[in-house]
């Protein structure tokens, strides 16, 4: 598709709605939000640019291959799920480290987070690799997995 | 200890994500799949000798206590049944090395291999009804996957029927799960089983009985239900077929043990469990028949075979349908036997395929002659398949035969028999056509591609093939060991009381500096 | 809170809406054209949900949210269970909805057609007419139609 409108304002969206996805996955854990609905809206994002400029446009944005962001995000939860092995609790435990900010303020960082993280990436490369390898089939049906 | 049923999903499950970050190199990802297979089975062997010893054991996950949180748990026909997962994923692990080609490696085999591992182990180990079906899915998604590997056209073909039909029993099971849980407000097995008993509709309770009844059908492939079976499972190579007809239709197989062990038991259904337990005996009858039947009139050897999957199920639905110990006894020590000997068959026609160059029985021939090993090595699966002393499949039937007899089941016992007899037809037909007969070609046919084809990797080939058939004989040889597991397992089905123990027993210490929180399920 | 908006009464509606859904589905379904089929199953996974859904008791109630200096929710709340639980069905039929996209799409790229009847590629109508020896996987075969 071919329209200056489109990829003039996609640049702008796009930013924006990547921005909010990491808001929506950062605010996910006490609040409507997470890893799943962040990596949609990202892998929304970035549908949205392979319409303006093409599947090609999206990899080269990417820079890895998106089954490489589902692995690593696969193996990122799988960690978060193993942290609690070493503390001696059962798998998936939430375990967490509260780092003082001074004044009595403190962020609280948790391994449910780490796991976000995780889905996050795995949602995103699994989504990503199935639109690239559709959109990409109609020039190159080998593509298609 | 409580970290074992945990570890027999996520060994697979990490094996899975690592192979797909090596899929680079054949070379390493091949390796860490041996690797990790061979893990899973140490996991799996540590995970049954400490059920042997200690009785169920309960992992409460994200430290939730039951059953609030998600629970495992592995008792005894749990734990046999991961230590066979591992089992066969590591035989299909080895004989795929020299099965699969370098395309489907690279489209992910060996990482959709160890998910399918995963989630067969986690539909075993699970003590949740709606982890149950997370399991399946996961098992079901890598299993389409693996289908459509290659995307050869009469794959393709194949993969259309079978996920079709397979979508339309997970909602089913969804579906079930749903109403189940409006009557009872639990999910968590142990819960459930206390929880049905106070439902006060056991109408309602008996239709949604059925309802997982026909979704645990179509997965384990029984009587009216089983179409999807024999139009697909001939289409993948064999590496990939030997471990969906060994495994994959005996999970729906556990699920119906399961469910109607501890979930829609007698006390539970009241005067409808009749009615439920009659229509297992007749699925059980039909399906036995049905299957026979049908590979009678094939000539594929992979067709012989998947028919023969069918046929087989159907004695494991009577063991469960006679719902006495001994039948549940007979029906746990078939299902342990025959995924062993199913995959091994699977494996050898593998093995017919490369030597021949065709898996059409009137295209082959003079097998014996060329490789008597070989002959040997399928002769042991197939006579165990058709119950012959003194094979593990003897014992298996002898059971169930011993165990209709009891509750004077006349007619199923009689089915049972001559299911049996047929299936020694099936099975000489092969050994007939495919070893013994001389190749419609000409020796000079069979010998070239025979000592070409063979000469490349026939060890990877063979070794996991004579490993199994070894594991039947030494089971037929030796069945007190295993039918002593098959006894346990049964006593613990028909009395849950130590898996209920377990699973709420083991209370979640209250840890000092952690506090539980939810790690967020899938979403 | 009127009679109206009780929540009770959008138990039959739901139900309607559930079975309505499941009928279509069912329809869809029996069609030989798997685009069609695809459909279908959209539809049953949607009625599903909204099974498991009136299964967790419809209440007119706070959502289940615990504020940030809490340990327990101040009034009741909604049944978050079954929204659990449909959030992992809506995921996992994503899933698997997009899987079966593909392979209708690559079936049809690679059968050209669409209608279950035409498919005949792994049991061939004629047994005998199987392609030569060689890869029987790798050769299309020529008994269709012939």
């Amino acid at each position: 598709m071919q329209s200056l409108i489109l990829r003039t304002a996609t640049r702008l969206v796009v930013a924006l709605m990547l921005i909010f996805s990491l808001f929506l996955l950062w605010r996910g854990h006490n609040l409507p939000g997470g890893g799943f609905i962040g990596s949609l809206v990202a892998a929304t994002a970035f549908a949205l640019y392979s319409m303006a400029d093409g599947p090609a446009a999206v990899r080269r944005a990417l820079r890895i291959d998106p089954r490489l962001i589902a692995v690593i995000g696969l193996m990122t939860a799988l960690i978060a799920g193993l942290w609690a092995a070493l503390a001696g609790v059962p798998f998936l435990t939430g375990l967490w480290n509260k780092i003082p900010l001074g004044e009595g303020a403190e962020l609280p960082l948790g391994t449910p987070l780490l796991f976000d993280i995780g889905v996050y990436l795995t949602v995103l490369g699994g989504v990503l690799s199935l639109l690239l390898a559709l959109e990409e089939s109609e020039v190159d049906d080998d593509r298609l997995d | 200890m409580s970290w074992l049923p945990v570890l027999s999903v996520l060994v697979p499950l990490t094996t899975a994500v690592l192979g797909l970050a090596a899929s680079g190199s054949a070379r390493v990802q091949r390796g860490l799949t041996l690797f990790g297979s061979t893990v899973f089975l140490a996991v799996a062997l540590a995970l049954l000798s400490a059920v042997w010893q200690h009785g169920p054991v309960a992992a409460q996950m994200g430290d939730w206590a039951a059953p609030f949180g998600i629970t495992l748990i592995a008792d005894t026909l749990s734990a046999a049944m991961v230590l066979i997962t591992a089992i066969t994923g590591l035989a299909c692990a080895v004989y795929a090395a020299g099965d699969i080609d370098d395309g489907r490696r690279r489209q992910g085999f060996y990482p959709m291999l160890q998910f399918l591992l995963a989630g067969v182990s986690g539909a075993f180990v699970t003590g949740d009804v709606f982890n149950l079906y997370v399991w399946f899915e996961v098992m079901l998604i890598s299993s389409f996957a693996l289908m459509s590997l290659g995307a050869g056209r009469r794959q393709i073909d194949g993969a259309v029927k079978y996920v079709a039909l397979n979508l339309v029993s997970t909602l089913l099971f969804l579906a079930a799960i749903g109403l189940l849980y409006g009557m009872t407000g639990t999910l968590n097995f142990a819960d459930l089983h206390g929880a049905v008993q106070e439902v006060d509709n056991p109408g309602l309770l008996a239709a949604v009985a059925v309802m997982f009844l026909v979704a645990f059908g179509i997965k384990s492939a029984v009587f009216p239900l089983f179409f999807w079976l024999p139009a697909s499972y001939h289409t993948p190579p064999m590496a990939i077929a030997a471990v969906f007809s060994g495994l994959l239709t005996k999970v729906g197989v556990y699920a119906l043990i399961r469910i109607f062990t501890i979930v829609f038991t007698d006390e539970a259904l009241g005067d409808h469990f009749a009615y439920v337990q009659g229509l297992l005996l007749w699925i059980a009858g039909l399906t036995m028949v049905t299957g026979v039947l049908g590979a009678a009139c094939q000539s594929d050897i992979r067709r012989i075979l998947s028919f023969h999957i069918i046929s087989q199920i159907g004695y494991m639905v009577m063991g469960l349908a006679l719902y006495t110990t001994l039948g549940l006894v007979g029906a746990v020590f078939y299902l342990l036997h025959h995924i062993v000997v199913k995959a091994n068959l699977f494996l050898v026609a593998g093995v017919i395929e490369r030597l021949t160059g065709s898996f059409e029985l009137k295209r082959i021939g003079g097998l014996y002659a060329v490789s008597p090993l070989l002959a040997v090595l399928f002769l042991i699966p197939a006579f165990s398949l058709a119950g012959f002393p003194p094979l593990s499949g003897f014992w298996a039937k002898f059971v169930l035969v011993r165990a209709g007899l009891e509750v004077e089941s006349w007619w199923i016992v009689a089915a049972a028999l001559v299911v049996g007899l047929l299936t020694i037809f099936s099975m000489t037909k092969i050994w007939g056509e495919a070893f013994w007969k001389p190749h419609p070609g000409g020796t000079a046919a069979l010998s070239l591609p025979a000592g070409r084809r063979a000469g490349v990797a026939v060890g990877p080939l063979v070794a996991p093939i004579a490993a199994l058939a070894l594991i039947t004989i030494t089971i037929g040889l030796f069945a007190q060991p295993l039918y002593l597991l098959a006894e346990r397992a049964a006593a613990e089905l028909l009395d849950p009381t130590a898996y209920i123990t377990a699973v709420f027993g083991s209370l979640p210490v209250e840890p000092a500096v952690v506090e539980p929180t939810p790690a967020a399920e899938a979403p | 809170m009127t009679a109206w908006t009780d929540a009770v009464s959008m138990e039959p509606v739901l139900a309607v809406v559930a079975g309505v859904l499941t009928a279509a589905a069912v329809y869809l379904m029996l069609s030989r054209n798997l685009v069609r089929f695809l459909f279908g199953l959209m539809l049953l996974s949607n009625a599903v949900n909204i099974v498991i859904f009136a299964s967790g008791r419809l209440t007119l109630v706070a959502p289940p949210l615990i504020p940030g200096d809490a340990v327990a929710p101040a009034a009741t709340v909604a049944n978050a269970l079954p929204q659990a639980l449909i959030l992992t069905a809506i995921v996992i039929g994503f899933g698997l909805l997009s899987f079966v996209m593909v392979l209708v799409w690559r079936a049809y790229v690679s059968l050209g057609t669409v209608d279950t009847d035409a498919m005949r590629e792994a049991e061939p109508v004629e047994e005998d007419a199987d392609p030569p020896p060689g890869d029987p996987a790798s050769v299309p075969s020529p008994a269709r139609g012939s």
